[in-house]
């Protein structure tokens, strides 16, 4: 019965299928062969990634949950801890675009909720090919659609987020979803068994085929078949899964749940054999008491589907009616399927017959680990090659700021977020659409900002460098909120893991990560890895996103990137060595992904970050924009084109290599603040006392964007033409934009 | 001053209705879940906005089928204030206690963002403290709420004056480009003959502090106070 095509089939080698043998002390039957292969697969073990995921600094006096559970905790004082993680939900989004991105958006507030916290924010990051194609058109209205439709049905705000464009996520489009939640520090519930004898229960909808195998879709590249996956693409219900939400919290306010976990990826068989292994204790459970909404439905199926909006939890003896009536009150139905065991083994059962049984802990916890090869690729130093001079530079650079305002990447998000909730809840203290999210945490005094955000062009000329400014930049723009970062989360999209170069950019990204999280003192919590997005061997830009989470004393001192009056003084924070490489200039105008990074120096950084926090709190900080995309003449637009329309007259600093250069050359550690006129002096003092540079560059103000460099105005156009430039450049491409 | 804050399943702004009402303005509220029969003698009642049943069938469609909704019937006809927004306001129609329906916004899209309401009747309970004409800058947050009703219904809520708010520019004129879901006669709240019960699609409760982006909300909630006859913010003593 099992040959060598049917291991194949379920994505497993021959090496792995012979370590099953061993563990089982015989051959494996098909429900088992399933079971493993689901478990052992890239995305539910991470198998490739594990041995380099072990260098990430994850402990801190904050620290109440490394990686390791559902989600990542932190402890926010008052009793309260930030429970909180981001996932990518890749594969399923290219397939079936608006339920791919919905069930994302499911799963990962499942995640959090079953932690014991309320979920409370939503934040995404999204790639895109690029959006001149019908059906990159396509895919971001149905994924853009999915998360609405999801996140706003169950009443849970998306808050921010970043979205990019580039030719190499065409055929793979990258959602990756964060969630966050504030829950009792004494409440926070672990995903594990205990118990010899306490029952293990079922809620939620009923099992249906939806699904089966998606684990193991998500672990392979795309090819001419990938049409077919369909069926694995998995149906989203929110309103069940507000009911199973509300419901869950309510139980969880007394003590009768031992653990909780949500089926997810590898549905039952993933949550029962993790919640095992993590209590050290066998689960049997039987699989003909499972809900199910199709008939003849095999254990195989069952066990593997991955049906939405169910959770699996152990209750305390004696508890159960208890239990079962606060799930009635939601019109939910929680059906025991099995009980806790002492002998450590996954026992599923059919009625009278065992039809598997499998050693828990090996089966969660010691899938293959595997040391891939890596090396550098050939075409590495070159494609650090850029030699400005050979660029054709004689486009006006007016001309060249309304390209770039225009550009997908830089143009106004408006459109998006236009279709998510983002008040819900009343918690939203940061406008939409003007840097990191920021919640206030009601029944305190106190406010949590967070950021996503990546860079692929930046880690692809060097993923070192690149992810290191991916940790810098999110742990910037919460510092330009006014928070201080306290932790974060990741999700690393990548490629092919078993091609040597690949490889190599994810054991880069994942060393800088480490050293910049351990400079900023901003442990990882959890996170995702997805691999193989790839389609007929061309692999996305090399993206490692990272979520940082900061903590506000006081929501009164939230700043915004916008201009807030005119006569504001603009100033420059921070260091002044920039770089076209890897820049929105270069791909914008040229066409091309060449060149070096920015540098990045992480003392540097932190001293800025605290510069920041320290200059909110002390309430003088009108705006603050951290210089990313499109250099310091898009930073300073994009400060200038929101809907009150306050427009600058500023000089910047001459740049070694030019004007271009000075313009939109790109720089990290790098922020564009605005104070009044008396609160000038108190900024250079804190920005001397911290060594950072600090350069007042002009005032906000007028109905113009003029830059000037070394005494010529350089760049000077009308406020209205950038804002149109700027406000059209993503919308021109949707139908409905009556925006 | 007692609020019942009616909860059926999936909704969600029932938390913010409470906090708004409790935190803001010093009431009472009980969170009255859609199964109860009894409005635990309150004064005032609230349908909150949400996805009540998931939306399925139709918006609020499901809801009125509650066995809350005969007592909140009985309630409005006996002439007790009634406020219903956005899904509130949906169930409201469906329930039969306003007249028209509601479709689907204009772009065929959920949208988020702050409107500007203008008062068109003040002489409702929820709109005593306000004054014709005045602008009120408060969210909307629907993909369902393009108001529709046939010329007739029209023009006899006109003659009635029982269109409460139209959506219109910061100035409080008249102009399609601000009627963002494209309602009929840029309607965005009505109440019924009547006048105890109102329905509006725009969220007040998510508009009664400037921490969340303006507090032009608060004189909708506020002013059922004033009709009541208590001094504002005030509990008054129960009767």
């Amino acid at each position: 019965m099992i040959d060598r095509d049917t291991i194949a089939s379920h994505g497993l080698t021959v090496d792995e299928y012979d370590r099953i043998v061993s563990i089982l002390g015989r051959d494996p039957n098909l429900l088992e062969l399933g079971i493993f292969s689901v478990m052992w697969s890239e995305h539910c073990s991470y198998k490739s990634s594990r041995v380099h995921l072990k260098t990430l600094p994850t402990d801190g006096p904050r620290v109440l949950q490394g990686p390791g559970e559902n989600a990542g905790v932190l402890d926010i004082g008052d009793g309260l801890a930030a429970v909180f993680k981001i996932e990518s939900h890749n594969h399923p989004s290219f397939i079936e675009p608006y339920q791919g991105a919905a069930t994302g958006v499911g799963g990962i507030i499942r995640d959090i909720f079953t932690m014991g916290a309320r979920p409370l924010a939503l934040l995404n990051s999204l790639r895109f090919g690029e959006l001149d194609t019908p059906l990159t058109q396509r895919l971001v209205e149905g994924v853009v659609a999915g998360i609405a439709g999801y996140g706003n049905s169950i009443g849970i705000p998306t808050v921010g987020g970043e979205v990019a464009f580039d030719k190499s996520y065409a055929g793979n489009p990258l959602v990756n979803v964060f969630c966050l939640g504030i829950a009792p520090v004494d409440g926070i519930i672990k995903g594990r068994a205990e118990g010899v004898g306490n029952a293990v229960y079922y809620v939620g909808a009923k099992t249906g085929r939806d699904g089966i195998h998606g684990a193991t879709m998500a672990s392979a590249e795309f090819d001419d078949a990938s049409e077919e996956k369909r069926p694995n693409v998995q149906v989203g219900d929110p309103f069940m899964e507000k009911l199973l939400l509300e419901a869950c919290l309510e139980v969880m306010e007394s003590d009768a749940l031992i653990g909780l976990q949500d089926m997810g990826a590898a549905g039952l068989t993933c949550s029962s054999c993790e919640m095992g292994a993590r209590g050290d204790a066998g689960i049997d459970i039987d699989v003909s008491t499972v809900p199910q909404r199709e008939t003849h439905m095999t254990p195989y199926e069952i066990m593997l589907s991955e049906s939405q909006e169910r959770m699996l939890f152990i209750v305390r003896q004696g508890r159960e009616a208890e239990v079962e009536r606060v799930f009635e009150k939601w019109d939910l139905h929680a059906v025991r399927i099995g009980q806790v065991t002492d002998d450590g083994l996954l026992r599923v059962r059919n009625g009278g017959d065992v039809v598997a049984e499998i050693p828990n802990k090996p089966l969660a916890d010691e899938a293959p680990l595997y040391e891939r090869p890596y090396h550098e690729p050939s075409d590495f130093k070159a494609r650090q090659n850029l030699n400005v001079d050979t660029l054709d530079l004689s486009t006006p650079p007016t001309d060249i700021l309304l390209r770039l305002m225009s550009a997908p990447d830089v143009a106004s998000k408006r459109w998006i977020y236009r279709q998510y909730d983002h008040m819900v809840r009343t918690n939203t203290i940061a406008p939409a659409g003007t840097g990191a999210g920021v919640i206030r945490v009601k029944g305190t005094s106190r406010a949590l900002a967070f950021s996503v955000d990546g860079n692929g062009r930046y880690c692809y000329l060097d993923p070192y460098q690149g992810a290191m400014l991916a940790v810098a930049e999110s742990a910037r723009n919460v510092a330009c909120a006014g928070g201080v970062p306290i932790g974060a989360t990741n999700c690393l999209n990548f490629g092919n893991p078993e091609r040597p170069e690949i490889m190599w950019q994810f054991a880069r990204a994942v060393a800088g990560i480490g050293e910049a999280c351990r400079a900023l003192d901003v442990p990882i919590t959890g996170g995702n890895v997805s691999l193989y997005n790839e389609t007929d061997g061309e692999a996305i830009l090399p993206t490692p996103v990272i979520g940082v989470v900061g903590l506000l004393e006081n929501p009164e001192q939230t700043v915004g990137r916008c201009f807030q009056e005119a006569d504001s003084v603009v100033m420059l924070l921070g260091d002044s060595r920039l770089s076209l490489g890897g820049s929105e200039y270069l791909k914008v105008v040229h066409g091309l992904v060449r060149g070096v990074p920015p540098i990045l120096d992480l003392k540097t950084e932190c001293a800025l970050q605290r510069v920041l926090v320290e200059l909110a709190a002390a309430g003088v900080l009108l705006s603050a924009h951290d210089c990313s995309d499109g250099g310091l003449a898009v930073t300073l637009a994009e400060c200038s084109v929101d809907t009150e329309g306050v427009g600058c007259d500023v000089a910047i600093p001459t740049d070694a290599e030019g004007t271009i250069s000075a313009l939109f050359g790109e720089g990290a550690s790098r922020v564009v603040i605005s104070v009044r006129k008396n609160d000038v002096g108190r900024v250079t003092e804190v920005a001397a006392a911290a060594s950072i540079p600090c350069l007042t560059l002009g005032r906000s103000g007028g109905k113009r964007i003029r830059i000037a460099i070394g005494g010529e105005d350089v760049i000077d156009a009308p406020l209205d033409d950038v804002a149109q430039a700027w406000s059209s450049g993503l919308s021109r491409y949707f139908e409905d934009s009556a925006a | 001053m007692k609020f019942a804050v009616i909860v059926f399943p999936g909704s969600n702004c029932d938390h913010d209705a409470h906090y708004a009402l409790t935190e803001v303005l010093g009431q009472q509220v009980n969170l009255v879940w859609h199964k109860d029969r009894d409005l635990g003698g309150a004064d005032v009642v609230v349908l909150p906005g949400g996805f009540s049943y998931g939306d399925y069938l139709r918006t609020g469609a499901i809801a009125k089928f509650s066995p809350v909704m005969s007592r909140v019937t009985d309630f409005a006809a006996a002439g007790g204030p009634v406020i219903g927004i956005c899904n509130g306001f949906q169930v409201l129609l469906e329930a039969g206690l306003l007249p028209g329906g509601m479709r689907r916004n204009q772009t065929l899209k959920f949208i988020c963002e702050h409107v500007h309401l203008r008062v068109e009747a003040n002489d409702t309970p929820f709109t005593c403290d306000t004054t014709v004409g005045q602008v009120l800058r408060i969210p909307i947050a629907h993909g369902e709420g393009n108001y529709y009703a046939d010329s007739d219904t029209v023009r006899s809520l006109q003659e009635h004056r029982q269109i409460v708010f139209r959506y219109t520019a910061p100035d409080g004129s008249l102009d399609d480009s601000w009627n963002v879901n494209g309602s009929v006669d840029a309607i965005a709240g009505i109440c019924n003959r009547d006048r105890n019960v109102v329905g509006l699609m725009p969220h007040p409760e998510r508009a009664c502090e400037d921490a969340v982006g303006s507090r032009d909300g608060r004189v909708v909630l506020q002013s059922v106070l004033s009709a009541l006859g208590g001094p504002g913010g005030l509990p008054v003593n129960s009767s």
